[in-house]
């Protein structure tokens, strides 16, 4: 008799999403797929809005993410205000949104490798439940914990000083920048007393990725086979092929490392990058135009980053990648475990840009916002720590917002996320007659590869929408429960 | 004299959501109020959700007082005494629960600070700043009752 497994809600990963097996008669999978409930009312609420209003408005959108959404705001207003994109912007405009945005990335892939993936590494995939989280890793493994704790702090720290304050943040405007940092900020970032210091937070992010090398050496079948599949890769690189998180242009290549978006201008974003709505997902799939519905589908975040990049413009995250490169002898990197080896390296170079970025002068002083002739339309991408982020606005003669399409990271990695769980569910519950909490674990552990962000930004006690949806063989509806 | 305790009071949520914002309300008042009275030894925060860094946070404090909003079926708020959790997977955990946090302290500081936490009952949590009028009554009555308590030996409980 065929059967059919709902895993929801998926844990550890934010907002609420669901997963669904269906089996065949022989017991094995017919069909898995990740449904994610995904609100885009967001693009219709800012429309008639003041465009000036969007850096802030947008973080609205997520409590977790909201810095990434705010810089790409930002940056789609710079092109409106006629500050240009990228290098546009004054250097102190500039720099205190990489500062901004470093510390963003530093924090969130601090927080996704100790708090979310350290468990499944410490404990194992089918490791007891009880202890499979960071209240086990504490208990365990106190140095990783307080390390992962203090790291986070010290990107929290950062960004309230560059964003102005914790909530609703107002450091990026349209041209540039609010504020300076001030030389008591910096002093603090640069020589703060242990562990609150940049020196040691570039000792720690080594440490972390070094442990995750030994774990990979020690556990390499589970490492690199774990949920293994080509794909296209797609990312913003900096002009001369760089590893560039703030800006860039946009380079896709595919499974070979043949670029099949050559670096082009993101403003036509859409020329080259469209969405498919399928019928069983609130959430959009995008695709390379190209390519194609069918083999234009792309992954997007730290693995396809270090994908699309040619190198790293920091020593020790450059030194990373070139053993990083290595292990695949050059070519794109296709194994979904080893995101958590790009994200450490990437947080290392997030390390490292900000020391950089301290030691710059130019964010004590100098000039904060450049003007320029406004125009109607404007594009900002920016690679949030998921992934690429779009925010595309459009305005009207009275300076109200007429458009806005937003692709968010998680979007981008939809059919990837899919990939990965089918490939697990096949690989851990084929012809098995029991399911267990382990292997329900690894199709979550696959999902949470890609750290995906649901925007849900309210979390008010109690309120927490699920949607339970029961189909028999046939797809017919046997019964749906809301919570 | 007694010692004072070293008080914190740590409001959550989206102020962007509409009665989400209740939490970042309730603390914004209140520091108003002690800087006003002058009232000793009470720190305050807010963010958009609690986190382990909040685990370093309370560590140094004797009481904590987490404020967030509620859908539960109440008339306006109620305080309950939070205990460190069962070390068990959260639903969200890019976000933690206050007995998330309570347990994370007592676990890496070996710090076990009293920590509160006040449910204020709220109404509508759309894309839209400012909280609905019936959600300001109650945030008014959790207002006046932290006052009262903070004037009265800080015993939350009594």
């Amino acid at each position: 008799m065929s059967k059919k497994i709902t895993i929801e809600p998926v844990t550890r990963v934010e907002g609420h999403g669901k997963v669904t097996i269906k089996f065949d008669d022989a017991g094995n999978v017919e069909q898995s797929r990740l449904h994610i409930v995904e609100f885009r009312g967001f693009e219709r609420f800012v429309q008639g809005r003041p465009y000036w209003e969007a850096p802030v408005l947008v973080q609205r959108l997520c409590g977790i993410c909201p810095v990434s959404h705010h810089l790409a705001a930002a940056k789609a207003l710079d092109v409106i205000v006629g500050a240009g994109t990228g290098n546009g912007l004054t250097p102190t405009g500039e720099k205190m949104r990489r500062l901004m945005h470093y510390g963003q990335f530093f924090q969130s892939h601090v927080l996704h490798f100790f708090h979310l993936v350290s468990p499944d590494l410490l404990f194992g995939v089918d490791g007891d439940p009880a202890i499979r989280n960071v209240i086990g890793v504490a208990m365990k493994h106190k140095d990783l914990a307080v390390m992962g704790v203090m790291m986070r702090k010290f990107g929290q720290e950062i960004i309230a000083a560059t964003a102005g304050k914790k909530i609703h943040g107002t450091g990026a405007i349209p041209g540039g920048i609010n504020k300076h940092l001030s030389i008591a900020e910096r002093d603090s970032f640069l020589l703060g007393a242990d562990p609150l210091n940049i020196d040691k937070m570039i000792e720690w992010a080594q440490a972390a990725l070094d442990f995750l090398k030994d774990y990979q050496k020690k556990n390499t079948d589970f490492i690199d086979n774990f949920s293994k599949y080509d794909s296209n890769y797609l990312s913003l690189v900096r002009k001369d092929g760089a590893l560039d998180l703030y800006h860039g242009v946009l380079r896709a290549v595919d499974a070979n490392g043949k670029k099949v978006l050559n670096d082009v201008d993101y403003q036509e974003y859409d020329k080259y990058i469209s969405e498919e709505v399928r019928s069983w997902s609130y959430m959009k799939f995008p695709y390379i135009i190209d390519q194609g519905k069918e083999k234009g589908w792309y992954r997007v975040g730290p693995l396809a980053r270090l994908n699309t990049a040619d190198f790293i413009p920091t020593p020790l995250a450059q030194k990373e990648f070139e053993i990083y490169k290595a292990y695949t002898n050059g070519k794109p990197n296709n194994m979904c475990m080893h995101n958590h080896w790009a994200r450490l390296i990437e947080c290392l170079h997030a390390a490292e840009m900000i020391k950089v970025l301290l030691n710059d002068p130019d964010l004590l002083s100098g000039e904060l916002v450049t003007k320029g002739t406004k125009t109607n339309r404007g594009v900002g991408l920016i690679e949030a720590p998921r992934g690429t982020l779009f925010h595309h606005y459009e305005i009207n003669e009275n300076d109200q917002i007429t458009k806005a399409n937003l692709i968010v990271s998680t979007t981008n990695n939809n059919e990837p996320m899919n990939r990965s769980v089918n490939n697990v569910a096949k690989s851990y519950m084929n012809g098995k007659d029991t399911i267990t909490e382990g292997m329900m674990n690894a199709v979550e552990v696959a999902i949470r590869a890609y750290d995906p962000c649901l925007s849900c930004a309210t979390h008010a006690l109690g309120k927490m929408p699920l949607e339970v949806t029961l189909l028999d063989a046939n797809d017919n509806l046997i019964d749906r429960k809301r919570s | 004299m007694a010692e004072i305790k070293k008080t914190m009071l740590y409001g959550y949520g989206n102020p962007g959501r509409q009665d989400d914002g209740l939490g970042n309300e309730f603390v914004s008042i209140m520091e108003e109020w002690i800087t006003k009275e002058g009232i000793p030894e009470i720190t305050i925060d807010s963010n958009y959700q609690l986190n382990i860094e909040d685990a370093d946070a309370i560590s140094d404090k004797d009481i904590v007082v987490f404020v967030d909003a509620t859908i539960e079926e109440i008339d306006d708020f109620y305080i309950d005494r939070v205990e460190p959790s069962e070390a068990k997977v959260e639903f969200s955990m890019h976000a933690v629960s206050p007995a998330f946090v309570v347990n994370l302290c007592n676990q890496l500081y070996n710090k076990f600070p009293e920590v509160y936490l006040i449910h204020i009952k709220g109404y509508e949590w759309d894309f839209a700043e400012g909280l609905t009028e019936k959600a300001k009554e109650n945030l008014n009555k959790a207002v006046e009752y932290a006052k009262s308590k903070i004037l009265d030996g800080r015993n939350f409980m009594d």
